[in-house]
């Protein structure tokens, strides 16, 4: 075993990689093992595999239902029967928390599948073909830019009315410009590189040149980018609960149950605490992922 | 001889004040197509809504004369490119049109809330500033040591904590608990209306009247709201500080200076610091702007009756006039934003000519 793993090693830091993909997997790996050396990413990536978890397994792991109510044991303090308490309705805290981690989830995850191949295709088309195609989408996506995302993400959901599904929408409207931006730079700089100009050459449509060879190329570094905006994704939408804007209850998002625990905050402080707390950590954690990401993928700032 | 100076000089002062014209009307008609299509999607924002608009007036018990006698008022029977030539000659005028609840114009409730929110946003850009650009050159001087690693986790916390759940906690924290600030409001309610409204910043507005009592009471209300949005701001300034320190700590010049005998302090403060200015400058101008977006979420939380407040408001009850002005204006300071350090860029930055 060990010295299967040892040969491994060896093949993925030998100096001269056989294919293309040796070379991408040693690629892939140097990233890695920078990553592996920041203490701080990987206690980040360790509590996100931990939520990832936790969402999956929730119904086992859960103590009690997120939804049932008991009103004889509301705002009850943190104890042995609810480690975080109740709130208002009876309902268990921790159980709610652990619920909440898969709508957490499910808006990164989504708004990451929405946002991702929209400035994909926005910032390749606008560097690929330039002129005034150019022109028009990056003005639009400055625009985009300029304003701060909670406050755009708010206006489109007071247009198109509160709950979950708008606040997704709204969300990943503000958050297709920063990718865009990149992939227009991304193809730029491909755009005049010898292998594109063979495909041309060959008789290529330049739609099938943006698909099929620029885009794939951009992809790397747009994963990147979204993985950085993740932490923000999930303040937004957290935001947008607090505000009553995003998930209505009784759906146990953690923005909205901050929002209950501001009504008992005087006297049951753990209602609202607690669901903080867990937006700290997460978006804590994401932070250092895409933290550490940066610098790994960046080997100038060493 | 002063005389052959000038001429030499001038041609070349022509050209550059020339050229410098040329470029700014270039920059004004970026400035006005952005402008354009911020309105533009406002007015989208504004036409989104689900629900009738119309109904939203009348109520859904109006028959049917009352309904279309509505909907003409509003203009909602026009075709769509006139109802946003009428919206774009209305905002021309001011005229945001009217709040669903109280009939009033928009614009003149803005005016209202407007000052609570830059006298909020102004105390914690001034707390900002002041601890994130020293931490940043902090960190920077001391890169890679503890102290360096102190501030990113700092900052760190700071991008990744809910502004709302932070003041929540320091409300619970520091007025209920320990009593060390006021609670809810810009004052307490008993020195509320005392001091006259001159400049609608109240702490200015106390100091003016001579009122000591109602100053303190506005300071231990702002001094919450205040920590907590400049801890956001704190983060993101410190680590731009130390990036840009970074970058100019690493020139030769710097080198120079340590090797004709400048001091440690004098190189970072006199030489490299001197050198960012201008980009803090930048980056304080727009995370000012950025209050604008903390102010929605910490106002609520601290019934601080601002434009954040007003806007959360009207989103709740789904009031699209006035979601459409906020957005309008927030846009609006934005763009100004960064026309004005861009502006600052090219005065001050000698290498742009």
């Amino acid at each position: 075993m060990s010295t299967a793993s040892k040969g491994l090693t060896a093949w993925l830091t030998t100096e001269e990689p056989n294919s293309a993909r040796h070379a991408t997997l040693q690629n892939i790996w140097r990233v890695w093992s920078r990553f592996a050396s920041n203490p701080l990413g990987v206690a980040g990536l360790v509590i996100i595999l931990l939520l990832v978890f936790v969402a999956v397994f929730v119904p086992w792991l859960a103590p009690y239902s997120p939804f049932e109510q008991n009103l004889r044991e509301t705002l009850m303090a943190p104890n042995g029967q609810h480690l975080l308490g109740t709130d208002e309705l009876g309902r268990d805290i921790l159980s709610r928390i652990l619920w909440g981690s898969r709508i957490t989830l499910s808006i990164v995850a989504i708004v990451s599948v929405i946002v991702a191949p929209i400035g994909l295709i926005v910032g390749c088309l606008a560097g690929y073909y330039g002129g005034w195609l150019d022109t028009i989408l990056m003005r639009v996506t400055e625009l985009f830019l300029s304003f701060p995302s909670l406050i755009l993400a708010l206006a489109f959901v007071a247009a198109l009315g509160p709950n979950l599904n708008n606040a997704i929408i709204a969300i990943a409207l503000t958050q297709w410009p920063p990718i865009a931006r990149l992939a227009r730079a991304e193809s730029l700089s491909l755009r005049n590189r010898d292998h594109i100009s063979a495909v041309r050459l060959m008789g290529a449509s330049s739609l099938h040149i943006v698909i099929a060879h620029i885009a794939p190329l951009c992809i790397p570094s747009v994963i990147v980018r979204i993985t950085l905006n993740m932490a923000g994704i999930i303040l937004t939408a957290a935001g947008l609960g607090f505000l009553g804007l995003g998930a209505q209850p009784p759906s146990p998002e953690w923005g909205a149950m901050v929002s209950t625990g501001r009504r008992f905050m005087l006297d049951s402080w753990w209602v609202g605490t607690m669901p903080g707390l867990s937006i700290l950590f997460v978006s804590l954690a994401f932070n250092l992922v895409g933290d550490a990401l940066r610098d790994a993928l960046d080997p100038r700032q060493e | 001889m002063v005389n052959q100076v000038e001429t030499a000089i001038s041609p070349a002062k022509r050209r550059l004040g020339l050229r410098k014209y040329s470029r700014f009307g270039g920059s004004l008609a970026s400035v006005l197509t952005t402008l354009f299509l911020l309105v533009l999607l406002t007015f989208i924002i504004g036409r989104l809504m689900p629900i009738d608009p119309v109904i939203a007036v009348v109520g859904p018990d109006a028959d049917q004369a009352t309904y279309l006698k509505v909907k003409q008022e509003l203009g909602l029977n026009l075709p769509v490119l006139q109802q946003f030539w009428i919206f774009l000659k209305n905002l021309l005028h001011g005229n945001f049109g009217t709040t669903l609840l109280t009939g009033r114009p928009v614009m003149e409730d803005i005016a209202r809330v407007l000052p609570a929110t830059v006298e909020l946003a102004t105390v914690t850009i001034i707390l900002g500033a002041g601890i994130g650009i020293p931490l940043g050159v902090y960190a920077a001087v001391n890169r890679g040591r503890f102290a360096d690693h102190a501030v990113r986790l700092i900052a760190l916390l700071g991008h990744s904590t809910p502004i709302f759940w932070i003041g929540m906690v320091g409300l619970m924290l520091f007025y209920a608990k320990l009593g060390w600030v006021g609670g809810s409001g810009r004052l307490d309610l008993f020195y509320e209306d005392i001091v006259p409204n001159v400049t609608g910043f109240l702490l200015i507005d106390a100091l003016l009247a001579g009122d000591m009592e109602v100053f303190w009471s506005a300071v231990t209300h702002i001094v919450l709201p205040a920590s907590v949005l400049a801890y956001a701001s704190i983060a993101y300034i410190s680590r731009i500080t130390r990036s840009f320190m970074l970058e100019q700590l690493s020139q030769e010049y710097v080198i120079t200076a340590r090797a004709k005998g400048v001091s440690r302090r004098g190189v970072i403060w006199l030489h490299a610091f001197k050198n960012i200015r201008v980009q803090l400058v930048t980056v304080v101008a727009l995370s000012y702007g950025g209050m604008l977006e903390g102010a929605v979420l910490i106002e609520t939380v601290f019934g601080w009756p601002g434009f954040g407040q007003y806007l959360t408001n009207a989103l709740v009850i789904g009031d699209m006039n006035v979601v459409v002005a906020c957005t309008l204006i927030i846009g609006c300071v934005f763009i100004a934003l960064n026309v004005i350090s861009d502006l600052l860029y090219k005065f001050f930055d000698p290498r742009i000519k």
